[in-house]
């Protein structure tokens, strides 16, 4: 028995039974053609990889150095940032349509993910249900513009407002629970949320959604164009990572941040955590909010559909692929994320069965983000 | 009406126990939301569609239709078990000590990983098991009950009992409750955990396989994206009875399926998935120890 042990451990037969079960594991959802090539495929990679990776290893450690190079530099001081905004304001002059609206989407989404970010990163709370907010947003923007005609400049503010006030109302009981128990609870608001959307039909047009929302203003010309829009998106890019640099650096980051490191430590120093808590909710509802008035401005229809759980899981993983609480590490992992799809394009398919795996790796090798510094302990 | 709704109530909530034991074994020895449980029981929903399918293809199912029903739960069980011991040996075995937040991300990762594994292997389409009872049943009380429905309750039922046994007689099952309480201990102890985790993670996912086999034969179709929803009512009943606690799930689950039910046809149908979140946000509000479960003091 032992000896049989010893033999299904052998370097040599490992990569084979490990190969064979995957294979195993296939053979009912493809067929036994599939099964067969995921396990010759599998047991020439795994010795292949081991070996390579012998080889490889300097190279490896050259790479994983200059990531750590251009992590140094980056969270250090991410004023660098605003050395991108010439190239940014070019854009509209150089860059085709197609380009132009891509960035647009990624600028929304980078404000969708440092307001996330100021909640799970800043202040370690995790919250699974961060869309919710967004749809508030996005909702209470496309109502008071078609319902009541209001226009962008005054409707936008009106409905982060009241995505603040939600968020807040929401986070006054929930801030009480801790770790998994919190993102539960944000993850079920997520999804009462859209349930709510999905099936108010008479306030909201349930599953049909709302079309018919007005372009912005801008003193009186009409954003319509793609360049008028993208500029409107990336001065609220800009303002974002101002403010949120700032106030990251203020008394209120510093107590979000001692409240991320140790709750009890930071109760005894006597800061109220509960309310700091609610701040910390409400500035992150704030982002989520006017990032929904833009998303909505900008597809002028929306639809519950566009509020999933996945899309909350899209944002938080673009906060972890960053970099947990770097403001330039969140910027690019909501970047790549959005961009990733569109230059993959011919793969599409299979997207997000590379984010699932690519989430699954990258808890392993790299626990703090691509960007992050040291690891975050948030949701302890 | 009240009968037949507590009925399918009392259907609905032996799958949603039979889900949440798996939830709530491997949250008491891991402190984990496996949110790829789920996914486990839609896995297993689908393999026994395909089982089912090649049997009949063999000519097995025309030979003995009870045969072939048996080698379906066995196969699909084994298949399942498999699968989630895996998923732990690749995705959450890494991360023993890494921070919270790792495991919980990683598990969401797996989830979305085996949703689109499985769309993009078995299309996005509604699947269909065939119908083998009909809509055969009996009435008692003048209440209509289904045999599928029957032997979802007995099944059900009887899978709790064993676990019950297996959990307080066995040595493993005394191992286990051991490794749950304290694992440093348990392993000072001569322990192996983790033999125990990958016990936990093999008898959870049999359980959600043989729930998915149910569902699938009781409602005749399956999706892909089952198994999120199915999965997240399946944990709010085990926060409901009371993380952690075996029987706790139980009493959660078929609270649940009752409130689902019977909500459904007496305050509104539209919202019937609301009302497992709003459960849930009340429970960890209110009472966020569950029903059976003990309080625990925050240590410092």
């Amino acid at each position: 028995m032992n000896a049989l042990i010893s033999l299904l451990r052998s370097p040599l037969l490992r990569p084979l039974i490990i190969s064979l079960w995957l294979a195993l594991l296939l053979l009912p959802f493809k067929g036994i053609r599939a099964a067969g090539v995921l396990f010759i495929t599998m047991s020439a990679a795994i010795p292949a990889f081991k070996f390579l990776s012998g080889h490889l290893s300097p190279l490896l450690k050259n790479i994983h150095s200059s990531v750590e190079n251009i992590r140094r530099y980056l969270p250090a001081d991410s004023r660098f940032l605003f050395l991108l905004l010439v190239p940014a304001a070019a854009l509209p002059f150089a860059a085709q349509g197609y380009i132009i609206d891509v960035t647009i989407i990624s600028g929304i989404y980078i404000i969708l993910a440092l307001g996330l970010n100021v909640v799970v990163g800043f202040t370690g709370l995790l919250n699974l249900g961060f869309v919710a907010y967004y749809a508030i947003g996005a909702y209470s923007f496309a109502l008071l513009n078609t319902k009541l005609g209001m226009g962008f400049w005054s409707a936008m503010p009106l409905s982060t407002l009241i995505t603040v006030i939600a968020g807040f109302l929401f986070a006054v009981p929930a801030v009480r629970l801790k770790g998994d128990y919190l993102a539960l609870v944000t993850l079920g608001f997520g999804e009462i949320v859209r349930i709510t959307l999905n099936n108010w039909d008479s306030f909201t047009k349930g599953p049909n959604g709302i079309s018919g929302i007005t372009p912005p203003y801008f003193f009186n010309i009409a954003l319509t164009t793609l360049s008028g829009y993208y500029y409107l998106v990336m001065f609220f890019v800009v303002i974002a990572i101002i403010l949120m640099r700032r106030i990251h650096a203020s008394k209120i980051g510093r107590a979000w941040t001692a409240i991320r490191e140790d709750e009890i430590a930071t109760a005894a120093m006597g800061i109220n955590n509960t309310l700091y808590k609610l701040y910390s909710v409400a500035f992150g509802a704030f982002w989520a909010g006017l990032a929904g008035s833009l998303f909505a401005a900008k597809m002028r229809f929306i639809s519950p559909e566009s509020f999933t759980f996945m899309e909350s899981v899209l944002i938080l993983s673009m906060v972890i692929v960053g970099g947990l609480g770097s403001i330039a590490g969140v910027i690019l992992g909501a970047v790549i994320l959005v961009l990733l799809p569109e230059v993959l394009r011919e793969v599409q398919l299979y997207r997000m069965l590379a984010l699932g795996a690519g989430l699954v790796l990258l808890m392993i090798f790299r626990p703090q983000g691509l960007f992050g510094g040291k690891s975050v302990s948030a949701g302890s | 009406m009240f009968l037949q709704q507590l009925v399918n109530g009392l259907t609905l909530g032996s799958v949603y126990a039979l889900i949440a034991l798996g939830y709530t074994m491997v949250y008491g020895i891991l402190e984990l939301i496996n949110f790829a449980h789920g996914e486990i029981y839609m896995l297993g929903a689908y393999l026994s569609i395909i089982l089912l399918g090649f049997f009949t293809a063999i000519g097995l199912t025309s030979y003995s239709l009870y045969l072939s029903l048996a080698l379906t739960l066995l196969i699909t069980v084994i298949f399942c078990s498999s699968y989630g011991f895996t998923i732990e040996k690749i995705a959450y075995k890494p991360l023993r000590n890494a921070p919270r937040l790792s495991p919980l991300i990683s598990a969401i990762g797996v989830s979305i990983f085996l949703q689109n594994y499985v769309m993009l292997t078995q299309g996005a389409t509604d699947k269909v098991f065939p119908s083998l009872f009909g809509g055969a049943g009996f009435t008692f009380l003048s209440t209509r009950i289904t045999y599928v429905q029957a032997s979802i309750i007995l099944v059900s039922a009887c899978m709790m009992l064993l676990l019950h046994a297996f959990i307080r007689k066995t040595k493993t099952g005394k191992a286990m409750r051991a490794v749950a309480q304290d694992k440093v201990m348990a392993s000072l102890l001569g322990i192996n955990i983790d033999t125990i985790i990958s016990v936990t993670f093999i008898i959870g996912s049999g359980l959600a396989a043989v729930a998915g086999l149910m569902v699938a034969m009781y409602y005749g179709l399956v999706n892909y994206f089952i198994g999120y929803s199915a999965g997240i009512k399946a944990f709010t009943a085990a926060v409901l009875g009371g993380i952690g606690s075996i029987p706790g799930a139980m009493l959660g689950g078929i609270l649940l399926g009752l409130i689902e039910s019977l909500g459904a046809s007496y305050i509104s149908s539209e919202y019937k998935d609301a009302y497992a979140f709003i459960i849930l946000i009340i429970i960890l509000l209110v009472k966020p120890e569950g029903l059976l479960g003990k309080h625990l003091e925050e240590k410092i």
